[in-house]
C-alpha cells in the first residue's frame, strides 16, 4: 500500500483525508476511516478469486463481461485477481490446471470461489475438466474457500437441466454443500439467469468492505437484491392496481405498457430487484419487453411453468387482500370491486387458460 | 508420436477435451471430446408449447438469440403460423445485435490471445499517449506478481509473429473490445428486455411495442459498434494478416460447408435462400467442386452416435426421429479417449452422408460463390484477398486464416445492414404497420422445424407437437457439426478433428498451433 501511494505521491495523511472522504460520501462518518482504510490496505494485494465452471452455457461470465459500472477490464485489472476462468484465461490444458492447482494452495483458506454451473450428481461424468469430475473438482475449491459466491440460477439451484427430470443429477451449490458438511454460511447465491453483474459485483464490494456476507434468506440470497418481489417495485405496477392489462402481445395494450399479469407475468411470485436494478447498464428489463418468469427462483421451470397462462394465488386490489386463483375465480367475486379483472380472469379460465397448471402451489407470503 | 492433450480447452463456451497425436512436428490424428452433459431436450418434453422456447433457449449463453429464436420458429411451424413482417424485423435487430457483440468478443476475447502476445507489448515503443498508457496499466498489472488470468499463457512461444508495437495496439484493443460488446448488449436488452436470454420473442413474432427512445438508443449503439468495427476490427485483422499468411495453410479440413442462412431479408414469407447469407452448401471444395447446392433438412440430415455417449441406435437418423438419452461408457471422470470406442457427449450430425464445417467461412463462402451479384460478401473478400497479396486465389481461405477473416468481414457487413433494418422499421411504423405479433392457437399439433445460423454456425430446431404440448424435441447446434466425433461405418473424422490434422506443433509442452485451429472454429 505504501508503495502504491508514494508512486501517486501522497503520504499516509493523505491518505487517511481520502478515507474520510469515502466515508462523508458514504455517510458512515469519521468512526469508520480505519475500517476504511484497513478494508483498502487489505486490497493493495488484489484478493485472489476463482471462477469455475461446470454445467452452464457460460451466459454468466457473458452477463458479468458487459458489466460498464464498474467496469469489466476495471474488475479484472485493477479490483480482483481472477486467477482462473476458464472462458478468459491465456494458458490452457495442463498449464490452466497448474494455475489452479498453484492458486488454491497460496491463497487456502483465503481466496473468493465463483461457481458459474451446476455439479453433476447423478452421472459424474457428465461433467469433467482435465480428467476430474465436477464432484470432485467443486469439493476440494469450496472446502478452501474464503467466501463462495454461486452465479446465476445453475449454481445455485441447479437452473434447467435439474429441472424434470433431470437426466444428469445436476444440482446447485447450495444442495451441495449441505449434501458434503461443507459449511454454507460463506455461501452468497446470486440466481437470476444469467447473473446479473450489478449482484455480484456489489457482493464483492460487500464482503470485502465488511468482512462478512450480507444477510440472506433461506436460499442464501442476499435481502438487499432478493428481499422484495418484482411485481411490488414494477414499472408497470400503477396499471395492475388500476385493473388495466393486456391481453394480447404487441397490442396496443402492450404499446401502452399495461400490466403483464394475464399474460403469465410472474413478477408477483419472484424475489428480486431487477425492476430497479435493470440488466445491460440500465438499457431495459424482462418486465420492459417481455414478462418475467421467476428466474430467480428455485426449481422455477417446474413450479412457474406453463409462463404464458396467469397465475392464481395473486391478490387482485380492490378485494381487500383477497387472493385470486384459478379454484376461486368467479365464485362471487364479480360483485366486488375490480368486477372487470375477474371478468377476464374467467373468460381465460373457460377458454383454458388457466385450467392446465402443472402446479399452482406458489404460496404468496405477502402482499399490500 | 508423441500424444498432446488439452483438457480443458480454455477460452471457448462449453466444455472440451481434445487429443492429437503428433509425428515429425504436425498433427496425424485428433480426437475432440465434449465433456458435459445436460439433457436438455429431454427436459423440454412434456412441457406446454409455448413455454418450450424458454428451455431451449439456456442451450447457449454466448449465442442465446438465435437459440430462442429458432426454437420460436420451430414451434411457429409446428403450428403452422408465421410471424407478421414487423415481427422477423424486430428479431432480424436481435439477431444483429448478438452477433455484433459476438464477433467481436471472438476476434479478441476468445481468439485474440493465440496471436496477440501481451507480454511482448510491454516492451513496445509506444507511439501515443493513449498506446503509453494502456501500456504502463499492463506493466503495473504485471508488475504487481499477481498476473492471475494470464498466468502460464505461452508468451515465449516462437508463433507469436507480431512485433512488440503491433502486440501492443492489439492488446489496447482487447481492453477496448470489451466495452464495445457491453454496447452491443445493451442494444440486444433495449428490445430483449435483458442479454444473454431475450424474453420478447415467443411462438408468434414479438411480444412488445417498440418505442421511439428505445429505437433511437439502439440505433445509437449500433453506430457505436459499427464505427469500431470499421475503424479498428477491420484495420487490425489487415494488420495482422500479414504476419500470420501461414494460417492459409492450415486447418483446411474436409472441404464441406453448410450454412442454413441467416437474417430475413423476404419479410413476409421468410424464404431462407433470399437471406443476407443465405441457405447453401459446398460440399467436396478440395476436389473443386464449388458450386452451390441446396440442403433439404429432411432428406439431407442424419444425427449418428457411433462414438457419442448416447442411446446406441443403428445409422443415423432424423432429428424428428432422433433419440437423446445419456449412456457413458467411459472412465469416470474422462482422464482419457477411448479412441476406438465412444468418447464424447457430442452426436455426429451429418450433411448428404459425410461430415460438415459450419459458421462464418460457410456463411461467407456460400454468398460469395452463389449470392447475388451484388452481395457485400464478394466486394470484401475480393479486396481483402488482394489486400494480402492473395488476389484472385480465394482457396487460401479455405482454412484457418479463412475463419477469421470472414468472422470480420462478416460482422462488417451485419454492421452495416443493421442500420438498414433500424430504417425499415422506423418506415413501416411510420406507414401504420403496428403489427408486431401473429395469435397463436391453443393446443397446436404438428411437426415444425427451423434452420438459422448461430454466430458459430448453422443451428437448428426440430420440434413434435401434440395438443399443445412438446412430445419430441430435437437441436442441432454448431457444435454438433464441427465438433462431431468420429461417426458412420467409417468412423469419418468430425470437421474439427479433421482439420487438426496437419496442424504443426513446435512444442508439444505447449500446443498454442493446435489452439489456433480449434478457436478458428470458435468453439
Amino acid at each position: 500500500m505504501k508503495d502504491i501511494l508514494a508512486a501517486h505521491g501522497l503520504t499516509r495523511r493523505d491518505f487517511l483525508k481520502v478515507c474520510g472522504g469515502l466515508a462523508a460520501v458514504m455517510g458512515l462518518g469519521q468512526a469508520a476511516v480505519p475500517g476504511i482504510a484497513r478494508a483498502l490496505e487489505r486490497a493493495a494485494k488484489r484478493p485472489p478469486v476463482i471462477w469455475l465452471d461446470f454445467q452452464e452455457c457460460l451466459g454468466c461470465t457473458e452477463s458479468v463481461s458487459k458489466s460498464r459500472y464498474p467496469d469489466f477490464v476495471n474488475v479484472v485489472l485493477d479490483m480482483i485477481s481472477l486467477e482462473y476462468s476458464e472462458a478468459l484465461m491465456a494458458g490452457a490444458g495442463h498449464q490452466a490446471e497448474a494455475k489452479l492447482k498453484q492458486s488454491m494452495a497460496d491463497n487456502k483458506g483465503a481466496y473468493v470461489l465463483v461457481v458459474e454451473g451446476s455439479v453433476a450428481t447423478k452421472i459424474p461424468s457428465a461433467m469433467t475438466i482435465a480428467g476430474r469430475t465436477s464432484v470432485d473438482i467443486a469439493r476440494e475449491a469450496l472446502t478452501d474457500a474464503a467466501l463462495v459466491i454461486a452465479v446465476g440460477n445453475c449454481a445455485s439451484f441447479g437452473n434447467v437441466q435439474a429441472a424434470y427430470p433431470n437426466p444428469s443429477g445436476a444440482m446447485g451449490m447450495l444442495a451441495f454443500m449441505e449434501q458434503e458438511g461443507i459449511d454454507t454460511g460463506k455461501l452468497i447465491q446470486l440466481p437470476t439467469c444469467p447473473v446479473n453483474p450489478i449482484h455480484l459485483t456489489s457482493s464483492v464490494t460487500y464482503f470485502l468492505t465488511y468482512g462478512k456476507v450480507p444477510e440472506t434468506d433461506q436460499y442464501r440470497r442476499p435481502k438487499i437484491f432478493f428481499g422484495r418481489k418484482v411485481h411490488d417495485e414494477c414499472q408497470r405496477r400503477a396499471h395492475f392496481d388500476e385493473g388495466r392489462f393486456v391481453e394480447a402481445f404487441g397490442s396496443e395494450e402492450e404499446n401502452q405498457r399495461y400490466c403483464l399479469y394475464k399474460m403469465g407475468c410472474r413478477g408477483p411470485h419472484t424475489y428480486s430487484d431487477c425492476a430497479t436494478v435493470l440488466w445491460n447498464n440500465r438499457s431495459n428489463w424482462c418486465v420492459g419487453t417481455g414478462q418475467c418468469i421467476g428466474c430467480s427462483e428455485k426449481d422455477f421451470w417446474d413450479e412457474l411453468s406453463d409462463f404464458y397462462a396467469p397465475m392464481p394465488g395473486v391478490a387482485i386490489p380492490g378485494f381487500g387482500g383477497i387472493r385470486v386463483g384459478a379454484d376461486t375465480v368467479g365464485i362471487g367475486l364479480a360483485a366486488v370491486t375490480g368486477g372487470a379483472i375477474v371478468a377476464h380472469l374467467a373468460v381465460s379460465a373457460a377458454k383454458g387458460r388457466l385450467g392446465h397448471n402443472d402446479d399452482g402451489s406458489v404460496t404468496e407470503e405477502k402482499e399490500a | 508420436m508423441a500424444k498432446v492433450v488439452i483438457d480443458p480447452v480454455t477460452r471457448i463456451e462449453g466444455h472440451l477435451r481434445v487429443e492429437v497425436e503428433v509425428e515429425n512436428g504436425k498433427v496425424v490424428d485428433a480426437w475432440a471430446s465434449s465433456t458435459m452433459f445436460r439433457g436438455l431436450e429431454m427436459i423440454v418434453e412434456n412441457r406446454p408449447w409455448m413455454d418450450a422456447w424458454h428451455y431451449t433457449h439456456r442451450v447457449c449463453g454466448v449465442c442465446p438469440t438465435p437459440h430462442g429464436h429458432n426454437s420460436a420458429m420451430a414451434l411457429e411451424s409446428a403450428a403452422g403460423i408465421v410471424p407478421p413482417p414487423n415481427g422477423r424485423l424486430m428479431r432480424n435487430l436481435l439477431e444483429c445485435a448478438q452477433l455484433l457483440h459476438d464477433h467481436v468478443l471472438w476476434f479478441y476475447i476468445l481468439n485474440g490471445l493465440d496471436y496477440v502476445n501481451v507480454v511482448s507489448a510491454l516492451s513496445a515503443k509506444a507511439s501515443s499517449p493513449q498506446l503509453k498508457a494502456v501500456q504502463d496499466r499492463l506493466k503495473a498489472f504485471v508488475d504487481s506478481g499477481q498476473l492471475g488470468f494470464l498466468e502460464n499463457g505461452y508468451w515465449d512461444h516462437p508463433a507469436y509473429a507480431l512485433d512488440p508495437e503491433l502486440n501492443l495496439q492489439l492488446a489496447a484493443h482487447y481492453l477496448e473490445s470489451i466495452k464495445v460488446q457491453a454496447v452491443a448488449s445493451e442494444a440486444s436488452a433495449l428490445f430483449g428486455g435483458k442479454f444473454p436470454y431475450q424474453m420478447s420473442t415467443p411462438p408468434g413474432g414479438f411480444s412488445s411495442v417498440p418505442h421511439e427512445d428505445q429505437i433511437n438508443q439502439f440505433e445509437a449503439k449500433v453506430r457505436e459498434v459499427k464505427s469500431w468495427i470499421d475503424g479498428t476490427l477491420v484495420p487490425d485483422l489487415m494488420a495482422i494478416a500479414p504476419f500470420y499468411l501461414d494460417q492459409a495453410g492450415i486447418g483446411q479440413g474436409h472441404g464441406n460447408y453448410f450454412t442454413w442462412g441467416v437474417i430475413d431479408e423476404d419479410l413476409e414469407g421468410g424464404d431462407p435462400y433470399k437471406r443476407l447469407f443465405p441457405r447453401g452448401g459446398v460440399f467436396g471444395a478440395f476436389d473443386g467442386n464449388l458450386s452451390v447446392q441446396q440442403v433439404d433438412q429432411k432428406a439431407d440430415v442424419r444425427e449418428w452416435v457411433t462414438s457419442s455417449w448416447n442411446t446406441q441406435y443403428e445409422g443415423g437418423l432424423h432429428p424428428w426421429e432422433g433419440i437423446t438419452g445419456p449412456d457413458f461408457t467411459g472412465i469416470e471422470g474422462i482422464p482419457e479417449i477411448d479412441r476406438n470406442g465412444r468418447y464424447a457427449w457430442e452426436k455426429s450430425a451429418h450433411m448428404k452422408g459425410a461430415p460438415v464445417e459450419v459458421g462464418p467461412l460457410a456463411q461467407m463462402l456460400v454468398a460469395y460463390l452463389g449470392g447475388p451479384a451484388d452481395h457485400p460478401a464478394k466486394k470484401l473478400i475480393d479486396d481483402t484477398l488482394a489486400a494480402i497479396g492473395q488476389a484472385g486465389n480465394p482457396a487460401v481461405l479455405l482454412s484457418n486464416l479463412g475463419r477469421i477473416a470472414a468472422r470480420v468481414l462478416k460482422v462488417k457487413i451485419i454492421g452495416d445492414k443493421t442500420l438498414d433494418y433500424v430504417a425499415q422499421l422506423r418506415e413501416n411504423m411510420a406507414a401504420g404497420d403496428m403489427n408486431f405479433y401473429t395469435p397463436v392457437p391453443d393446443k397446436p399439433t404438428g411437426q415444425g422445424f427451423s434452420g438459422w445460423d448461430a454466430p458459430r454456425g448453422a443451428l437448428a430446431h426440430w420440434a413434435t407437437l401434440e395438443d399443445g404440448r412438446v412430445k419430441h424435441y430435437q437441436i442441432i447446434t454448431p457444435s454438433g457439426w464441427n465438433f462431431a466425433p468420429r461417426a458412420g461405418d467409417g468412423r469419418v473424422r468430425g470437421p474439427v478433428e479433421q482439420a487438426l490434422v496437419g496442424t504443426p506443433v513446435a512444442d508439444p509442452e505447449r500446443p498454442l498451433e493446435v489452439l489456433r485451429t480449434l478457436h478458428s472454429f470458435d468453439p
